[in-house]
């Protein structure tokens, strides 16, 4: 544990990559390999059980602190992260005891979860009681459902890859899925041979990037192929040895969630790996928010199967008859995906078709024409390319529909967490509805550091009311809100609710009054099907 | 806050109508009294300003060598009108003050900025009794728990040797004036060279001029290059982070030292290779310590997390309430944003 807190302060205190990995490779050489397994484990933010409700934390921690309710509250306000708070505010250890990781993991983490009530407060006491501050924080990360180091799953793996002397790509593919932090895991993906046993596992995905400059990149011709770019989640559909798992890019096993697929893909051969896209589909793909109610569902009744039925859109096929394919050309590898879905011709397989990119004005032409298709842009694939590994820039492109955009009113604020602990950055927006403004939609990102500095200390100058940690502010401030499309709600006053809001820009050029109208976003929903610029 | 009450909130600041002045305005009045020299206390333009004299020099650094300064030392009473004004250390920076107000037998506190513990820049921290205390409270949550001073003193040199040892050279950020020169004081200068930017080293001559002890610091002149070789260590203020000065000690790493450093979020934006909490103010302990050793019977608390201090004061059965500040001060980007402009510290 010291070891770990130690590993973890040296990649907390630093931002360069160079430093991290210098870090994570001393650890790994020196840590023996149950340690280093739950090492792997944590870093690459695979989920713990979650053992207590934070409900229960807070309360613990705040009793143990002797401080009221709305104290504790002010507190983790001001810190942004509940761990750090808890940490914080407890009286120092009596009692500190060095645990060596994975007896901790095993004793301290695990235990709780099969522990009684009483047992369990006993047990996360006695455990703040043992340790040091910096162990402490760790502790509650874990506790409350995972820590996030600011280091990427990519750079574990390039340690591990010059601990080890295997490839990054090897290593990427045995940390992958699921697995056990064991000592023998450890062995197995350090080991420089490659015969592993990986029956259940997904490949690493490949991601495309943005294309930020379509007219000056090169990526059109007869070189490269178009697909549409599907608003579903991105999943890898697994057949091998009469087993079907389904893997979403998060690398959750989301098989039981789709009963469908797992049916469909029994008439798939063995040793077959399909990548592509889970889409609700009803004689074509319906918006996001019916794959929603899905999600997270395990064992779907019958009615949701019914009203919300998925497909998947395949569009790679990186495992054949038992062999790894995905150095072959993409144009390979989608011929043999197109027999193989023939050959299976089932409706819930579809093959994502390919569509021409010759130029850059007929991208243009069908990016224009994506939302009538339910897609939410096109996708640029060099025809030669392999599967790769991660977001590497290059063979893969994606080229979103420009988003819509409503010009909104910043009405309350509320303090962030993480890197913007304390600031506030937390916003609420509202748009005119008959001479009042209503809120409208919630956006946290989009803003430069010292943009967010500004609107912060007009926030704390212009504070017309708080209300718990909430402030509202004098409406004076105009940002421009981007989002990706637009539905009716119940819930929300303004009756409609938005997806992926985000700040595109402050307009200081534009008074509030300026601002959108309820009538103007109205006309953007799909139903209402006019120009949306008009009444602008 | 009461209409026949010693000190009123008004839009210039804290203003006695009894004495006719201000204590620490945020513009320009006929005269003000000021507890320390920090620009967000100590602002240009004033008539007349009254200081402790042990601040004498650093004020006139800040104010310029026109201010109208009359100094009062440390105990020394001065009547003013019918107010018998005097000035007491709080322990902040050099010269720093708490200034004493007594009218009719009630007497009246402004701590200005303070801390208890321990730092051998400045004279220490004396509690002084009093009917009402306006206290600070930058740092008025319980999660501010200052670390010993020697502790965290202790973590810098070794962090300075371990550098030193890598070929890299120690850059430390902290405000110019006060920071920078505890900073110096608690360093082991033994482990190598010390520089200082010029608006660190101004306030050193300062601080040395007044009897202030400090390492031998060369400043940073135009030509000085440093490869990491030398093992040497840079004080400097926050604003030269990230600016090209900077790429005169390449290769070199970077930390800093405030209270806010405290908590995570703080330090990784600040995103310095090391934090080091390091407070000129009350963490809260010692803030409800002092309150408590004044015997005050109503207690105003005011730059930073006044509502919350002042509502735990209240439930805990004393008469307490927060005084608005201009001051967005609670938070340390406004104060490390604007520190160098505004000599603000934390």
């Amino acid at each position: 544990m010291k070891a770990f807190s130690a590993l973890y302060r040296r990649l907390d205190e630093t931002n360069k990559t160079s430093r991290k990995r210098e870090a994570l490779v001393d650890y790994f050489r020196a840590a023996p390999p149950e340690s280093a397994a739950w090492a792997v484990f944590i870093l690459t933010g695979r989920k713990i059980k979650r053992a207590l409700p934070t409900s229960l934390l807070r309360a613990w921690a705040r009793e143990r602190a002797g401080l009221p309710e709305w104290l504790f509250e002010e507190s983790y306000q001001a810190v942004g992260d509940l761990a750090e708070t808890v940490a914080l505010l407890l009286p120092p250890a009596a009692n500190e005891r060095a645990w060596r990781l994975p007896e901790f993991m095993a004793e301290r983490v695990l235990a709780l979860s099969t522990a009684g009530e009483s047992e369990r407060r006993a047990l996360v006491e006695a455990t703040w009681n043992e340790l040091s501050a910096p162990e402490r924080f760790l502790f509650n990360k874990l506790l409350t459902g995972g820590l996030r180091v600011g280091v990427s799953e990519k750079l574990v793996i390039q340690a591990l890859a010059e601990v080890a002397g295997v490839p990054a790509e090897v290593i990427a593919h045995r940390v992958t899925g699921d697995w056990q932090p064991t000592g023998a895991f450890y062995h197995a993906l350090i080991a420089r041979e490659t015969s592993d046993a990986l029956s259940g596992r997904p490949y690493p995905f490949y991601l495309a990037s943005q294309l930020e400059r379509p007219e000056s990149t090169p990526v059109f011709g007869p070189d490269w192929s178009a697909e549409w770019k599907w608003d579903g989640i991105r999943a890898q559909l697994i057949r091998r040895e009469n087993r079907t798992t389904l893997w979403s890019r998060g690398e959750e096993m989301v098989t039981p969630a789709f009963p469908e697929l797992e049916a469909a893909a029994e008439a798939l051969p063995n040793g077959c790996v399909l990548d592509g896209e889970v889409l609700v589909w009803n004689n074509g793909p319906l918006p996001f928010g019916a794959l929603q109610r899905r999600l997270g569902r395990k064992n779907p009744g019958k009615t949701l199967l019914r009203d919300a039925p998925v497909i998947l859109m395949a569009y790679d096929l990186l495992e054949y008859l038992g062999a790894d394919i995905r150095e072959q050309p993409l144009a390979v590898r989608r011929e043999r995906l197109r027999a193989v879905l023939s050959a299976v011709a089932s409706d819930r397989l579809l093959l994502s078709p390919a569509l021409p990119a010759e130029s850059f004005a007929a991208v243009a032409a069908l990016r224009a024409k994506a939302a009538a298709h339910g897609a939410e842009g096109v996708m640029l694939k060099r025809v030669r390319s392999p599967y790769r590994v991660g977001r590497v820039r290059g063979d893969w492109w994606k080229w979103k529909v420009d988003p819509m955009t409503v010009d909104a009113v910043l009405l309350y604020a509320q303090r962030g967490h993480g890197r913007r602990a304390g600031l506030y950055t937390d916003y609420s927006f509202g748009i005119w509805k008959n001479g009042e403004l209503v809120p409208f939609a919630k956006a946290y990102s989009g803003l430069t550091d010292a943009e967010i500095r500004e609107v912060d200390a007009f926030i704390r100058t212009h504070t017309v009311e708080a209300f718990g940690p909430v402030r509202t502010v004098e409406p004076r401030l105009v940002f421009e809100l981007g989002f990706e499309g637009i539905r009716r709600s119940t819930r929300h006053k303004s009756g409609l609710a938005v997806r992926f809001p985000r700040i595109l820009r402050r307009r200081t050029d534009k008074r509030p009054e300026e601002a959108d109208t309820l009538e103007r976003v109205l006309a953007l929903l799909p139903e209402a099907g006019s120009d949306p610029e008009a009444g602008r | 806050m009461q209409p026949n009450d010693v000190i009123q909130p008004t839009a210039q600041g804290l203003f006695c109508p009894r004495g006719n002045f201000y204590i620490d305005p945020w513009r320009p009045v006929e005269r003000a009294l000021v507890t320390h020299a920090h620009a967000d206390h100590a602002r240009w333009g004033c008539d007349a300003y009254m200081v402790a004299s042990e601040g004498l020099g650093v004020f006139r650094a800040r104010l310029g060598s026109e201010a109208r300064i009359e100094t009062l030392s440390y105990g020394e009473t001065r009547t003013i009108n019918d107010v018998n004004v005097s000035f007491h250390p709080a322990g902040h920076i050099l010269g720093s003050a708490q200034i004493r107000l007594e009218v009719d037998g009630e007497v009246w506190v402004v701590t200005g900025d303070y801390k208890t513990g321990l730092d051998p820049t400045c004279a220490p921290y004396e509690p002084v009794r009093c009917t009402v205390m306006i206290t600070e409270s930058t740092f008025g949550l319980p999660v501010y728990r200052w670390p010993d001073p020697a502790v965290v003193f202790e973590a810098v040199n070794a962090w300075w040797r371990e550098n030193a040892a890598a070929g890299l050279t120690s850059v430390v950020f902290g405000y110019a004036l006060g920071k920078a020169q505890r900073l110096l004081a608690g360093l082991d200068a033994t482990i190598g060279p010390v520089y200082t930017h010029g608006a660190v080293e101004a306030m050193c001559e300062v601080y040395r001029a007044a009897g202030v002890s400090l390492p031998v610091t060369r400043r940073v002149e135009r030509d000085i290059r440093l490869n990491g070789s030398e093992g040497a260590l840079v004080v400097a203020p926050p604003s030269a982070d990230d600016s090209p000065w900077m790429r005169r000690f390449q290769p070199y790493a970077t930390a800093f030292a405030s209270g806010w450093m405290l908590v995570r979020g703080a330090r990784r934006r600040r995103a310095v290779d090391r934090g080091f909490v390091l407070s000129d103010h009350v963490d809260w302990p010692s803030l409800l310590a002092a309150v408590e050793a004044s015997g005050a019977e109503r207690v105003g608390v005011t730059h930073g997390n006044a509502a919350v201090v002042a509502r735990f004061l209240n439930e805990r059965g004393r008469t307490a309430w927060a005084i608005p500040s201009r001051y967005t001060g609670e938070n340390d980007d406004d104060s490390s944003a604007s520190a160098e402009e505004t000599g603000g510290a934390s």
